[in-house]
């Protein structure tokens, strides 16, 4: 079953470049998507048997980050099929400088986005260290042709970046594997694989100096993808530059399979006793991406650049709370859940309003309400949500977090994370509202939203909405499970 | 013994060659000839003990850094009519100067951890560092697209030369997975060249700089 989730997607990625027709194409795309998602949906009943030698297996987090990517792609895929009915092998104006561009083939950016699934998928479902490696630099250059979908010099320049930086970080990760390699050698069996469960039950032979730095080059290589600051710097610009749907997807899912490469390196200082040097890491990181996301988000003028950077802020509010420990794990994995949910959201919303206000200026969008209401209400909805107002998700998870750190002795770090969300809200603030009220302008008036341009955010939106108001008895199980493999009982 | 250590030292002086080169071709074959040199290494390193398993490695890694590669590259350049790096962001003199440092670095850094016994080599680990700091600084200070894709290779083959000659245990699939990661990330990134070129009519990244807040 493990296999045919990562297949799956890689056939019909493969498939989706030979189709001739369109239709098919998104069917494919479609129906890919529906499948993953019903497998998926299969393994919360009855976990599947690991494959490979244990080299693939789903434990709780891979279920969690699993069940994230996949939701993710499946409304994502309606959202691109009506996109694509629209943009598809059309010359485009650029809003922002008035020039013309094509648009990447349509076969070249369904079959990537399928092969971008499998290597996603891949990456929840490995439990050997040098295959989540390959998985996660998979994802890497899968998504890169996303991002050069419009073809002009801007989002060539943000998928330079990302490529360049995002290799240079995973190649490092590469280097910490190998590190991991030579603090196994000490171990009593000579033929060590290298797989999670194996890794935790022999921490404690594991040499320290080496665990050390390459726990250190993990944080480095692994961090850059999740986007902490200060290795940030690849990802407004990707996000900015992106279609929307794509920016979806890079925001709630690929920011979280870094972030489980990274759950995964702390599981195993946890069993080695080095759990509190791996905190102080975790909650250094999470400390500076509060800051620089504040600085970033305080009179930013682009919203989907604002989105990116409360991709940064969260990433490093998940990174407290994981630093915290204890419950504080249990907060940060809700916070992965609730901002994934929520951030998807509001990029699949950015990108109607992109379409019908022809801008990414702040300022040019005025009157959503009227012009768009149901884009405006959800526009508003998330805005709420991913500001952490109650009853949303983000709140009780936010909640959590600011709570495991007043219990756990950490006042100032509380201080210092209710102080930036403060900033932070009124910045968001600032950009939501000015946008939603107002006047249109002629340019906005173009008729009614389409269907796929408000089902996926709106699902997206009340999911956020009942993670707030009541937590699954299951989900709540494998949260738990999780903070335990991460030490200390919630 | 002897010709593990004549491999590194090669991979020192290309190291040093490219970072006061500034003959794009004769980069892209000193970053070659220096993928084959190292293509050989799992083989020499394990002497006398010959298994498929290396030598499929040995020569998937030869035929894609010494053959695949430089091809890509060359194509890269000829497109974009190109011969030369245009004045880095540190000179090529203060760059080998740095490259010396950055030995002396690595060097001292193998005194600090405690490098495993009985490796084919004793300079194994400070050359592999010595690589990875030359291929990070090779990528922050030349402007070229195609310098900082021969500056990711350098790093690559800095963490290849760790990962064959001190962690022996990678398995197999993991090695095959690894290369054909690097294989798909040289390959997108030529693309990205092409486009770049096409886009600019240049490949100098410096002007990719549009995108700031």
């Amino acid at each position: 079953m493990i296999l045919t989730l990562v297949i799956l997607p890689l056939l019909a990625g493969l498939l989706a470049f030979v189709l001739p027709q369109p239709v098919l194409r998104r069917g494919l795309l479609i129906g890919t998507a529906l499948m993953h998602a019903a497998i998926t949906a299969v393994c919360w009943k009855a976990t599947p048997t690991p494959a490979l030698d244990g080299w693939l297996a789903l434990d709780a987090a891979g279920l969690l980050f699993l069940s994230i990517t996949s939701f993710l792609f499946l409304m994502v895929s309606f959202y691109v099929a009506g996109y694509l009915g629209q943009e598809a092998n059309r010359r485009a104006m650029d809003p922002e400088e008035g020039f013309l561009f094509d648009n990447a083939p349509e076969a070249a950016f369904i079959g990537c986005l399928l092969l971008f699934l499998a290597a996603m998928t891949l990456v929840t479902v490995s439990q050997h260290f040098g295959l989540l490696w390959v998985a996660i630099e998979a994802t890497t250059l899968a998504s890169a042709p996303l991002i050069y979908f419009h073809r002009h010099h801007r989002s060539l320049e943000a998928t330079w970046k990302y490529l360049l930086i995002c290799s240079v970080g995973i190649a490092l990760a590469l280097l910490a594997n190998f590190f991991l390699g030579v603090a196994a050698t000490q171990t009593t069996d000579n033929d060590f694989p290298m797989v999670l469960p194996n890794l935790v039950a022999h921490a404690a032979n594991l040499q320290t100096p080496w665990l050390k730095v390459a726990c250190v080059l993990f944080f480095v290589g692994y961090g850059t993808k999740m986007g902490l600051a200060p290795l940030h710097t690849w990802l407004p610009d990707a996000h900015s530059e992106a279609p929307s749907a794509v920016s979806a997807l890079l925001s709630g899912a690929v920011l979280n399979c870094a972030f489980l490469g990274l759950v995964r390196v702390q599981q195993i200082c946890v069993a080695a006793g080095l759990g509190d040097f791996g905190r102080d890491v975790w909650i250094a990181l999470g400390l500076i991406s509060l800051v620089v996301s504040a600085v970033f988000i305080l009179g930013q003028t682009d919203y989907k650049r604002l989105l990116a950077y409360s991709s940064v802020e969260n990433m490093g509010i998940i990174a407290i709370g994981v630093g915290l420990g204890g419950v504080g794990v249990f907060g940060a994995m809700l916070q992965a859940v609730n901002h994934s949910l929520a951030k998807a959201m509001l990029f699949l919303l950015s990108g109607n309003i992109l379409t019908r206000y022809q801008s990414k200026n702040i300022a040019k969008v005025r009157g959503l309400l009227l012009a768009a209401p149901a884009t405006g209400l959800l526009w508003l909805a998330g805005f709420l949500a991913i500001t952490g107002t109650p009853p949303f998700g983000l709140f009780l998870s936010k909640f959590t977090i600011l709570k495991a750190a007043f219990d756990g002795g950490h006042s100032w770090i509380a201080i210092v994370l209710l102080g930036f969300l403060a900033i932070i809200f009124i910045g968001m603030t600032t950009a939501f509202l000015a946008m939603a009220q107002g006047e249109p302008d002629k340019t906005a008036n173009q008729g009614e939203d389409r269907w796929w341009q408000i089902m996926p955010p709106a699902v997206l939106g009340f999911l956020v909405l009942c993670l707030g108001l009541t937590i699954p008895a299951k989900l709540s199980g494998v949260l738990h499970q999780i903070a335990l493999t991460l030490g200390g009982a919630p | 013994m002897f010709f593990t250590n004549l491999i590194l030292a090669l991979v020192v002086l290309t190291n040093l060659k490219l970072l006061g080169s500034s003959r794009l071709g004769a980069s892209i074959r000193v970053v070659a000839a220096q993928g084959v040199a190292l293509g050989l290494l799992p083989i020499l390193a394990h002497w006398p003990e010959l298994s498929v398993h290396f030598g499929l490695l040995a020569a998937g890694t030869i035929a894609i850094k010494g053959v695949v590669f430089p091809w890509l590259l060359f194509r890269a350049i000829r497109e974009a009519e190109i011969a030369r790096e245009v004045e880095p962001y540190v000179g090529y003199a203060a760059s080998l100067v740095t490259g010396a440092a950055a030995l002396g670095a690595a060097f001292w850094l193998c005194t600090r951890l405690p490098v495993p016994e009985g490796l084919a080599s004793p300079w194994l680990v400070p050359v592999s560092f010595f690589s990875i700091f030359a291929g990070l600084f090779l990528i922050v200070s030349r402007k070229r697209a195609v310098s900082q894709v021969l500056g990711f290779l350098v790093l690559e083959n800095g963490i290849y030369t760790f990962g064959v000659g001190v962690a022996v245990r990678t398995p197999f699939l993991v090695e095959a997975g690894v290369l054909l990661d690097v294989f798909v990330a040289v390959f997108v990134m030529g693309i990205t060249i092409f486009h770049i070129n096409r886009e600019f009519d240049h490949i100098n990244t410096d002007r990719l700089s549009t995108l700031k807040d």
